[in-house]
């Protein structure tokens, strides 16, 4: 995929001398002595990142960590001190205001944290308020925020004025409003942080249903790892105006960068942000109707499994353990056992991208979870030990502390996440 | 032992020179020409008023009133508006309407772009603040005597010291206003492209409107009370009633004039507190209260005129 927004060693100082403190900056004083000897604040120090045309790029902190003074800064409210920010080929942190305005009006769009609905205007004069701004007709701005609106579920309430409506409620006229200038990028700036935690899940899910057709760029800032888990393909963490660490879910939880981030993932529900796959291996089979209990014993020793699964032809019959096989054939004596004699009818089977708090039950009765695809065909097994030993892993942080960004190469690669 | 031992400094001599010598003789004809657009518009109300019988402006008066301010202010505008016809004071009345109107017009047409500016740049009201401060307080006698000097005396000449004295108000709040828009707002119309301009048209002044409007309501007021004192300097109307009576120890006469302006104030303020308050219910935008002002019945319908103003 297209890289769509691309920045670049991009600073941000706050106060009347930046340069000198660039210069502190750079060789390498702390933000806080900077803060101490020259009276200059660090916003943002050194931040570098792409994103990919039709991801949703998070970016995690705590507050005071610069998320957003970044994010204000990748649609120019904010003029970066130094670095590039280059959407598409255009520089938004050295261009003229009348780029800047352009640019604005027709790729870039924001929904704030408080909504900033304007007043004195309708619901559908809110939603048509940037289309306005470019001076589409009035005919044509509120067909198109008419349909902004019904994406978010609120065209009912087009005539009402936004002081009518609950927070959530709120919160989707901002999201229409971003959406009926159809921009390219959406910048969301912890659009659910002041909603209470039932309608966040809901908004939450919601923008995931949405993205699933929009196929927006979307930049998300947000306070909640457990919300930048969920919606984020990538996710940057902050601290002190610096991006610690940038990575997939499973790549934070699996392997955070330094011990900040590991304190952070410390209480994430890891059955929630691994799937399946991430904990799958090959199948070992063996055939219904040519193999014996015997073989199914040699398979199991010689691939260290405690079960294999039964395939009739293409299709799965079952499952064997390695017990029952051992029993049956004990029992026998010289003669060979059919493997429908030991044959467990009864298995679970889940797919790729299945989170793994949902395995939890299917893993309890001890039997391997068969992996299937899309056609109903064996491409893994899921071992229950498995499950329980990557829920209860404890993060290792990366030995290697000078390239924190790095993807952790025995992670298999995520299923294309939400 | 005192500073004065030391330097007298000849300010009043200063000040005689400066008006006297230089801003009078040098630029008498540049103030007798600023005051040209105010005589105009003020003979233009003035004529008005005296050609549009009592009872029609009583009844838009109560109208207006009943309108913006409920039906008590209507009934007193009614009453009070009929007891000045009987004592006497109608056209006196009317002319200090014209000329109070004229007053806030004009404090309008100047207080409201010069709050914009400074609600703009700093710079600007840091120079403007104080200024505004110096109008507010210095005693309005004290301009008086140059008023006459520069402007010669008259009706323009007491509408120049009313602006004076009454144009603060509308220009801090307007300024006022427009800064305590919410930032987030600024930010959300920026960030989908507003040029200031739209800016300004779009958010800053629909949302700083009430301000505004409380800054007009308190020039309205202050203008009112300048009323006797730019009599002093040959403005007419109630306040010369006053004045006469004060000369010639009639109490009477003074009341009545009094009275007269009393009555003005309380009804004028009503209307334009309720103009303001309008704004609480559904945030008015400049046009729609001008509009609804001349077209009765515009405002009860929301529905249709959200569609029409946007």
């Amino acid at each position: 995929m297209a890289v769509k927004l691309k920045v670049q060693n991009v600073f941000k100082i706050f106060g009347n001398r930046p340069d000198e403190a660039l210069r502190l900056l750079q060789s390498g004083h702390s933000k806080e002595n900077i803060l101490k000897t020259t009276g200059q604040t660090v916003g943002v120090q050194d931040a570098s990142f792409d994103v990919e045309e039709g991801e949703i790029f998070v970016v995690m902190g705590l507050s005071g960590s610069g998320k957003s003074t970044l994010v204000r800064m990748l649609n120019g409210l904010i003029r970066p001190t130094s670095g590039q920010i280059l959407i598409d080929a255009d520089d938004v942190a050295s261009c003229g205001s009348g780029k800047l305005r352009d640019i604005r009006r027709q790729k870039i769009a924001m929904v704030f944290q408080h909504f900033a609905l304007f007043p004195h205007r309708t619901i559908l004069e809110n939603a048509a308020y940037g289309l306005k701004i470019k001076g589409v007709p009035a005919e044509q701005r509120h067909a198109r925020a008419r349909k902004a609106l019904e994406q978010v579920g609120l065209s009912s309430w087009a005539d009402s004025k936004p002081s009518d409506l609950s927070g959530g409620m709120q919160q989707r006229v901002g999201l229409a409003r971003g959406l009926a200038t159809d921009p390219q990028i959406l910048l969301m700036d912890e659009p659910f942080g002041a909603l209470d935690p039932l309608i966040r899940r809901e908004m939450q899910d919601e923008l995931l249903a949405l993205q699933k057709t929009l196929k927006k760029t979307i930049i998300f800032i947000t306070h909640d790892l457990n919300e930048a888990l969920l919606l984020g393909n990538k996710i940057a963490i902050m601290k002190d105006g610096r991006i610690v660490q940038i990575g997939t879910a499973q790549d934070i939880v699996s392997s955070p960068a330094d011990d900040y981030v590991a304190a952070f993932v410390a209480d994430i529900d890891r059955g929630r942000v691994f799937t399946a796959e991430t904990v799958a291996r090959e199948a070992a089979t063996v055939q219904l109707g040519s193999d014996t209990a015997g073989d199914a014993m040699r398979t199991m020793e010689e691939e260290n499994r405690n079960a294999v699964f039964v395939m009739d032809g293409d299709d799965i019959a079952g499952v064997v353990t390695y017990q029952q096989a051992a029993a049956a054939d004990r029992d026998s004596g010289p003669v060979d056992v059919p493997l429908a004699d030991v044959l467990i009818t009864e298995f679970s089977t889940t797919n790729a991208d299945t989170q793994l708090a949902d395995l939890y039950g299917p893993a309890s009765s001890g039997l391997p979870i068969a992996v299937t695809d899309a056609g109903n065909r064996l491409v893994g097994v899921v071992e229950p030990e498995a499950v329980f030993a990557q829920l209860s892993a404890e993060p290792v942080v990366s030995e290697d502390g000078s390239t924190p960004l790095s993807t952790d190469k025995t992670q298999p690669s995520p299923a294309a996440t939400p | 032992m005192s500073p004065s031992d030391i330097l007298v400094i000849p300010f009043d001599d200063w000040i005689n020179a400066l008006v006297r010598g230089w801003l009078v003789p040098n630029f008498r004809p540049f103030f007798r020409a600023v005051q040209v657009p105010i005589t105009q518009v003020l003979n233009g109300l003035d004529a008005f008023f005296a050609f549009v019988p009592m009872l029609v402006v009583t009844a838009v008066l109560a109208l207006l009133a009943l309108k913006y301010a409920g039906r008590g202010i209507a009934i007193f505008t009614l009453i009070g508006l009929a007891f000045i016809d009987m004592i006497g004071l109608w056209p006196e009345t009317m002319t200090t309407l014209a000329m109070i109107i004229t007053a806030v017009v004009f404090c309008a047409v100047i207080g409201i772009p010069l709050g914009i500016l400074a609600a703009r740049n700093d710079t600007t009201w840091k120079v403007l603040r104080p200024t505004l401060d110096v109008m507010q307080t210095i005693p309005s006698f004290v301009y008086l005597v140059p008023i006459v000097m520069l402007f010669g005396v008259g009706m323009a000449p007491g509408i120049i010291a009313t602006i004076i004295f009454a144009l603060p108000p509308i220009v801090r709040l307007t300024n006022l206003g427009i800064r305590n828009v919410r930032g987030d707002l600024i930010e959300a119309a920026e960030a989908f492209g507003s040029t200031p301009l739209q800016m300004l048209f779009e958010v800053q002044l629909p949302l700083a409107m009430r301000t505004i409007m409380a800054g007009l309501n308190q020039t309205l007021m202050l203008a009112l009370s300048m009323v006797v004192i730019a009599a002093l300097i040959g403005a007419g109307g109630l306040g010369l009633v006053v004045n006469t009576g004060l000369g010639r120890l009639d109490v009477g006469g003074a009341t009545a004039g009094g009275i007269g302006i009393v009555i003005l104030a309380i009804i004028l303020d009503r209307i334009t507190q309720g103009l303001g308050e309008q704004g609480k219910v559904e945030t008015v935008s400049l046009r729609k209260t001008l509009v609804s002002m001349f077209r009765p019945g515009a405002s009860t319908a929301p529905a249709a005129t959200g569609k029409a103003a946007s």
